[in-house]
């Protein structure tokens, strides 16, 4: 899985450099292909296998590890190569705006109908022009309950440690992610603009960084796991795969709130192959199908009759269903130009 | 002198002249290609006025470099300071890459000594050994050290058995994690220039140093040491410049906490900050450090008797 991140980095790298010497260069058609975006360890082999053999389409993916690096990567000139990708909510409203993504028809899709009602009118793309839905989830942290066994629905465990977790605590090296947790911790809002919250923001994140063991996305399962870190901030699917391998965690659904998410698979601009695509989405958006992600991925699918095929495990799992008194889960936003340069210099100076 | 060789196996040396420059096209091609364009380009970018996201709007600015060396305050309101933070991450880095340039000098000249006076049959033996370990990928090698320092790992592991320590010896995640990873990645490339050196060095001289009443601290310092001396300079500069841009250490081991160059820049056009003309800005800064080094050790070579 870090391998897959760090092919993935010297990918960029190559496409950036192979960007700038074959600007105009044309996509390759090509019949009976596929090529899709993704991320690290979110597919099982199985399924795509299944899909080849259906429509005998040769599959083809690479992965990312964030959001962000999958959108440097398309504008570096990667757009065009790929048919699919599949990115989280706020970059889906990002790539749209890019003019990143290809736009379908409802009736282009055969089981479009399947989707759940209350995914189908999302903010990041009203009426699903450009997406479906893929996996949603939320990100929180897990704690380990041998080393800490007070209340953990506090994002003070991150933000704001006791002294036993201090030096014991996962982060996950996203800024996005980082900055709206803390920002619910403080209770301002998203990509405020407003110098004193602001202000707070850093001083309350230069505090604990010094409490912090490591960044760390790919690995955020593993340092639970092995017990480098006792406090893990996780998607929760993930934290559930993190309790399967051994580790004695409790998923977190804090009182201050939580990050909810949506990664949507999403035709792009130029795809070489838009008619298997949309075949591919048509695919993931046959509940069987969808359910065998979710059963890989310990998220939740947004797909109708997905949850009489889901593992009895998967469907009791703790890090799936909230606790009933714990708050709604929030969307990262997308921050304008303005916020996004504190943002940067925030996030540059937690690492100098 | 390829000309002579030709001209000694007796065939006409003017017909091979234009061959000549035919040949060395590929050269010229690769590195006209691979290494004068993208550098140019990134030059051009270091000018250009960031795209929100990623990206470049075609119009001159200086603003990459501006943002490098001036500080403005948080919100750019406050009067002009020096920015410490990215000088202080280009310090770090140097000092992370001199380290582990002594490290594996300490330890790479007597390994290289030591295989070079080997008889000449085992020598292939030694070398292969050394090179082994570098047939597998610089990532993996490095997630297995994460794997191997850590508090629950073998290393501890062993140290607390051998009741040498009581308390697991916290490395992960620290600058000392960050520097065994650069010591260990670059290591041969200190060895096997210094190997090459001393394997040409003539031992004759260090008995014609003992006959003249040199003792072996005289012999190591007045004759060994300046005669196999560009096979250390080539070795430094082989593992310093590499540990400079380093990220795969930084990342891993560290922890990502403590950004050096290679994760500041990666950072500026992978990241979330997407600013483009910074992330070149920084690659120029410090190509033009790397350059310094190498220019000042070329001058300090051609002064040399």
């Amino acid at each position: 899985m870090t391998i897959t991140k760090h092919s993935g980095k010297r990918n960029i790298l190559t496409a950036a450099m192979a960007a700038s010497l074959m600007l105009g260069a044309g996509a390759v058609q090509a019949e009976g292909k596929l090529s899709i975006y993704h991320w690290f360890e979110y597919i099982p082999q199985d399924l795509l296998d299944k899909f080849s053999a259906e429509h005998d389409i040769e599959v083809t993916m690479d992965t990312f590890d964030s959001n962000e690096s999958m959108l440097a990567s398309l504008k570096a000139g990667k757009l065009g190569s790929y048919d699919v990708s599949v990115p989280g909510d706020y970059m889906v409203e990002i790539m749209r705006n890019d003019g990143l993504l290809d736009s379908f028809d409802s009736s282009e899709l055969a089981n479009f109908g399947n989707i759940e009602e209350k995914w189908v009118d999302v903010d990041f793309d009203p009426g699903r022009k450009h997406s479906i839905p893929y996996q949603w989830g939320s990100t929180s942290f897990s704690v380990n309950r041998d080393v800490f066994d007070g209340n953990i629905r506090t994002t003070s465990l991150l933000f704001d440690p006791p002294e036993s977790l201090e030096g014991k605590i996962n982060m996950l090296d996203s800024q996005g992610e980082v900055m709206a947790l803390a920002s619910m911790h403080l209770g301002i809002s998203q990509c405020t603009t407003d110098r004193a919250e602001l202000e707070s923001l850093f001083s309350l994140l230069l505090a604990a960084k010094p409490k912090w063991a490591s960044f760390n996305s790919d690995g955020a399962k593993d340092v639970l796991v092995s017990g480098d870190a006792a406090v893990g901030m996780i998607w929760n699917g993930f934290g559930a795969k993190a309790r399967a391998e051994g580790a004695n965690i409790e998923y977190s659904y804090p009182d201050e709130g939580y990050v909810v998410w949506m990664d949507n698979v999403v035709l792009l601009k130029d795809a070489p192959n838009r008619a298997n695509a949309l075949k591919f989405m048509d695919f993931l958006l046959v509940p069987e199908n969808i359910a065998a992600v979710t059963n890989f991925a310990q998220y939740t699918a947004g797909v109708k009759g997905v949850s009489d095929l889901l593992d009895a495990e998967l469907k009791a799992s703790p890090e799936a269903n909230p606790p009933a008194d714990a708050p709604a889960g929030t969307f990262v936003q997308a921050c304008g130009e303005e916020t996004q340069v504190f943002y940067d210099k925030i996030w540059t100076a937690l690492k100098k | 002198m390829a000309g002579g060789t030709l001209q000694n196996t007796g065939v006409d040396g003017a017909a091979f002249a234009g061959l000549r420059h035919r040949l060395l096209f590929p050269s010229w091609l690769t590195i006209g290609v691979l290494l004068v364009i993208p550098v140019l380009l990134m030059l051009v970018y270091s000018f250009l006025t960031k795209e929100f996201r990623g990206g470049v709007v075609w119009e001159f600015s200086l603003a990459a470099y501006d943002q490098f060396f001036f500080d403005r305050g948080l919100f750019g309101d406050e009067p002009v300071k020096i920015e410490w933070t990215y000088i202080n991450i280009f310090i770090r880095s140097i000092v992370q890459a001199s380290l582990a340039t002594v490290f594996c000098l300490l330890i790479g000249f007597p390994t290289a000594y030591y295989i070079a006076t080997r008889p000449a049959s085992s020598r292939a033996i030694w070398l292969f050994m050394i090179t082994v370990p570098y047939w597998v990928n610089l990532l993996i090698r490095t997630v297995s050290m994460k794997f191997l320092i850590r508090d629950t790992g073998p290393l501890n592991h062993w140290l607390m058995q051998a009741g040498l320590i009581s308390e697991p010896f916290h490395i992960i995640n620290t600058n000392i994690a960050v520097q065994l990873g650069l010591f260990y990645s670059y290591l041969p490339f200190m060895v096997l220039p210094i190997y090459a050196a001393v394997e040409r060095f003539d031992f004759a001289l260090v008995e014609a140093a003992h006959d003249l009443y040199a003792n072996r601290w005289t012999t190591l310092r007045r004759i060994l040491i300046p005669v196999v001396r560009p096979g250390v300079i080539a070795g430094c500069i082989l593992v310093f410049v590499p540990s400079l841009g380093a990220f795969l250490a930084p990342d891993l081991l560290g922890g990502a906490k403590n950004f050096m160059i290679g994760s500041l820049i990666e950072e500026q056009f992978r990241g979330s900050a997407g600013n483009w003309p910074f992330g070149a800005a920084a690659s120029m800064i410090l190509l033009s450090l790397v350059l310094l080094v190498l220019m000042y050790y070329a001058r300090s070579e051609s002064r040399r008797p």
